[in-house]
């Protein structure tokens, strides 16, 4: 093989996609890992995550179930995707009514798009969408940092069919992202607007945001009970060409979503969680460490307090449970307080913090952006 | 509009410490409750932030 075909042949390997990983800044864009649950129903405002790292924001825009949905593109290579399904319609949306989809950035990991320099790269986005509607639908890319956003349409062709999208858009050569751990920057695939939204001309170039212009031309997904939105094989590479789907394991896209999420539910009664000292009659706590360190210190939550015990100690004793009261500064361990309001404690005990007798328990820690 | 719906805030202090650490409330009308840590990096905290400006107040601690 002379030099030169064996350069064109490097080119077709990498265009097809088989070498050259890690070219996908989306972290879960097949859609495969939903932590939280796989159906959400009677969604009216925003913060539902029907899959990890895509959060459907709403606001006075119709009601919908979301969820982790098999209806996929044939013979791409995707096992699922995200469905939007609207159940209370909304017509004629008005003022700032709007429903979307995000996906968030953290700043440090851009930095390859040189923003605000000289040097500055283009995002390449590609994506699979089934929309009930045809006609133009809106991607708009927010960079939270310097306040600039930048809106591109793309057309839908065939109601109710996959299509893919390949995007180019510009690149911006004011505003740096910042170089940590925050919100950088957000892509919202939007599903319909207010007139607030739509008023005005196409923000086709990276500027402040006017509201105007944002949206102009999105068709209304919600306005039919009848209308479902999907989404998957999702996409953003640095530079002008678009790649063939990056796929990831499952396995490893889970850790990637750690991360900003986890959640552990005990699959058995008694799940041991860990074991520390009292230092009250009311109070003890237990440590615990968690797959990937976290992207900042985490919200934490359960299921319910009563739903974690202590060993030895009569059930449902349990008042208030903090999983996230202390933590490592990479917020890789926690330690977990529980207060048994009626107290039982005995100072200066070891003790072991499980589940109470069912599987009901469930500790989350939120760290999304 | 507000992305993160706020209700029932109120200063936690870590009985270990007696350190006010987190705020706990409800969030988007989740029954459960919720720890938030005093930290400007945490998105909910930049949510009650927001709520705080809107002119809610934040619960003392027990």
């Amino acid at each position: 093989m002379t030099k030169a075909a064996e350069l064109a042949k490097m080119g077709e390997v990498i265009t097809n996609g088989q070498i050259g990983g890690r070219r996908n800044l989306i972290i879960n864009g097949a859609m495969q890992v939903a932590q939280r649950g796989t159906s959400f129903s009677g969604v009216t405002a925003s913060g539902t995550f029907p899959v990890d790292r895509f959060l459907f924001h709403v606001g006075s825009l119709g009601t919908w179930t979301l969820s982790q949905s098999t209806d996929v593109p044939t013979g791409q290579g995707f096992a699922k995707s995200i469905k939007c399904d609207v159940t209370t319609a909304d017509v004629s949306p008005t003022g700032t009514d709007y429903a979307r989809i995000d996906h968030r950035f953290e700043g440090q990991d851009l930095q390859a798009f040189c923003k605000g320099t000289s040097n500055a790269k283009q995002f390449a986005l590609s994506f699979y969408v089934k929309s009930p509607k045809t006609g133009t639908h809106i991607v708009e890319l927010q960079d939270a940092d310097n306040t600039r956003n930048i809106s591109k349409a793309y057309t839908v062709s065939s109601a109710n069919t996959w299509e893919k999208k390949e995007l180019i858009i510009d690149a911006d050569t004011t505003g740096a992202f910042d170089n940590d751990n925050a919100k950088s920057l957000t892509i919202a695939w939007w599903l319909s607007a207010g007139a607030d939204y739509k008023s005005g001309t196409l923000a086709t170039t990276w500027g402040s945001p006017t509201n105007a212009n944002r949206v102009v031309g999105q068709v209304n997904i919600a306005d039919s009970t009848s209308n479902d939105f999907y989404l998957t094989g999702v996409q953003l590479e640095v530079g002008e060409q678009v790649t063939p789907f990056e796929h990831r394991s499952y396995g490893e896209e889970r850790q990637l979503c750690y991360r900003y999420y986890y959640q552990m539910k005990a699959a058995t009664s008694f799940m041991k969680i860990g074991h520390g000292r009292a230092y009250s009659t009311t109070d003890t706590t237990a440590t615990y460490t968690v797959p990937v360190p976290m992207r900042a210190n985490p919200t934490g939550s359960v299921s319910a307090a009563s739903d974690v015990g202590t060993a030895g100690l009569s059930a449902g004793g349990t008042t208030s449970v903090n999983p996230a009261a202390e933590t490592m500064d990479d917020y890789s361990r926690f330690a977990i307080n529980v207060t048994r309001g009626g107290g039982g404690y005995s100072a200066g005990t070891i003790y072991q913090i499980e589940s109470d007798n069912n599987t009901n328990m469930t500790i989350k820690l939120y760290a999304e952006l | 509009m507000a992305e993160i719906k706020i209700t029932n805030a109120r200063y936690w202090r870590y009985p270990l410490t007696n350190e006010i650490t987190h705020i706990y409330c409800n969030i988007d009308n989740s029954l459960e409750q919720s720890f938030v840590p005093i930290d400007e990096n945490n998105k909910h905290y930049q949510a009650i932030q927001e709520w705080v400006a809107e002119g809610n107040t934040i619960e003392e601690a027990d």
